[in-house]
């Protein structure tokens, strides 16, 4: 099974309506999918903090949302999401291309992909790591009830070898 | 004209429009002179509120008001090329421009040297409005006619209210307002 279309049909029986991108190499195929369908909304943002704070207002407004990004944009949204998402109780899925991990082949990736779990942790955001498309595909779905319920944002985290 | 004053004039003039209330100050003062289950109030994440609004604006039919401040919208510039490029129509931005963050102690920003309406109509907002500090009374009917996402730049004096902190939980903010969103 494709990893791309994976991650895209497990979106789509989460029921996300709403996008919010930052573009990663690995997230290419994924992000066409998302902007042919007519079904979802899908905005290009300028920076992940940004998109952190759109999904908000879309979640408000009644969508489903979802932030595809790299994980280095986790660094630049620790403050949207604490003092947003944890604040207000707001859930949101947040695909994650996490690069500095096996196989990374630009040094400049390693310290943010190392630093990565232990931010997701220290802002109390649970997160997945699936291995297989397989695994993906099943997780997706229940990874939006649990935020939803929880009413927090879910971390998706998607090595380079997923892809 | 006081921040308070150009709050309570536009808000004045809403009904069903939903309103983001920029952090700090702003949300305390709006919530003072005027309270609704259609406000949100922001009460964390500087920057935010326009984006709040853009993605709310796309979400739903509902006029969208957005309450910010040239210290967030600076914090924040991007989301203005989001916004005119995503041309919500039922969005307008309005920026309360103090030239300083008005609640850490009124430190100036560079709102004073740079025009933030010509920074809007740089990156692409088609009407755009300005209200000067010297206004005494703002009339909002105009805006509220015009397709957006409009950029309504209003210039008030530094400086805020005596008024409490907002006696609501984050939660019941957020709640009220949903409830608010699905009603028909």
């Amino acid at each position: 099974m494709d990893s791309s279309k994976a991650v895209y049909q497990g979106l789509k029986k989460a029921g996300i309506d709403f996008v919010v991108s930052m573009p990663c190499v690995n997230l290419g195929k994924l992000l066409e999918m998302v902007e042919c369908d007519p079904e979802i909304i899908h905005v290009p943002v300028t920076r992940e903090e940004e998109g952190f704070g759109i999904a908000a207002g879309a979640y408000l407004g009644g969508k489903r949302p979802a932030m595809l990004m790299q994980n280095s944009g986790l660094g630049n949204s620790v403050n949207v999401l604490a003092s947003l998402y944890t604040l207000y109780k707001l859930p949101i899925l947040m695909i994650m291309s996490h690069r500095g991990t096996e196989g990374e082949p630009i040094c400049a990736q390693v310290p943010m992909g190392q630093a990565t779990p232990g931010l997701l942790d220290a802002l109390e955001i649970a997160y997945i790591n699936p291995k297989t498309p397989e695994e993906a595909l099943k997780l997706i779905p229940e990874s939006w009830l649990l935020a939803e319920l929880g009413g927090a944002p879910l971390g998706i985290l998607l090595d380079i070898s997923f892809w | 004209m006081e921040k308070i004053k150009a709050l309570e004039q536009i808000a004045s003039q809403l009904e069903d429009e939903l309103v983001i209330c920029n952090i700090g100050f702003p949300s305390r003062e709006l919530y003072y002179v005027k309270d609704s289950p259609t406000h949100f109030y922001m009460l964390g994440s500087m920057g935010m509120a326009s984006s709040i609004g853009l993605g709310l604006a796309m979400a739903q039919d509902k006029k969208v008001v957005v309450f910010d401040g040239d210290g967030s919208v600076l914090m924040n510039l991007g989301s203005l090329v989001t916004i005119a490029n995503q041309k919500p129509k039922n969005l307008i931005l309005v920026v309360l421009d103090n030239e300083c963050y008005g609640s850490t102690g009124s430190q100036c920003t560079y709102a004073s040297t740079t025009d933030l309406k010509k920074v809007a109509e740089s990156v692409g907002f088609q009407n755009t409005f300005i209200f000067p500090e010297l206004e005494k009374n703002i009339d909002f009917t105009p805006v509220l006619e015009t397709e957006g996402p409009v950029f309504v730049h209003v210039k008030v004096k530094a400086g805020n209210a005596d008024v409490p902190i907002i006696p609501l939980e984050p939660e019941e903010i957020k709640e009220r307002f949903m409830g608010e969103v699905q009603r028909i």
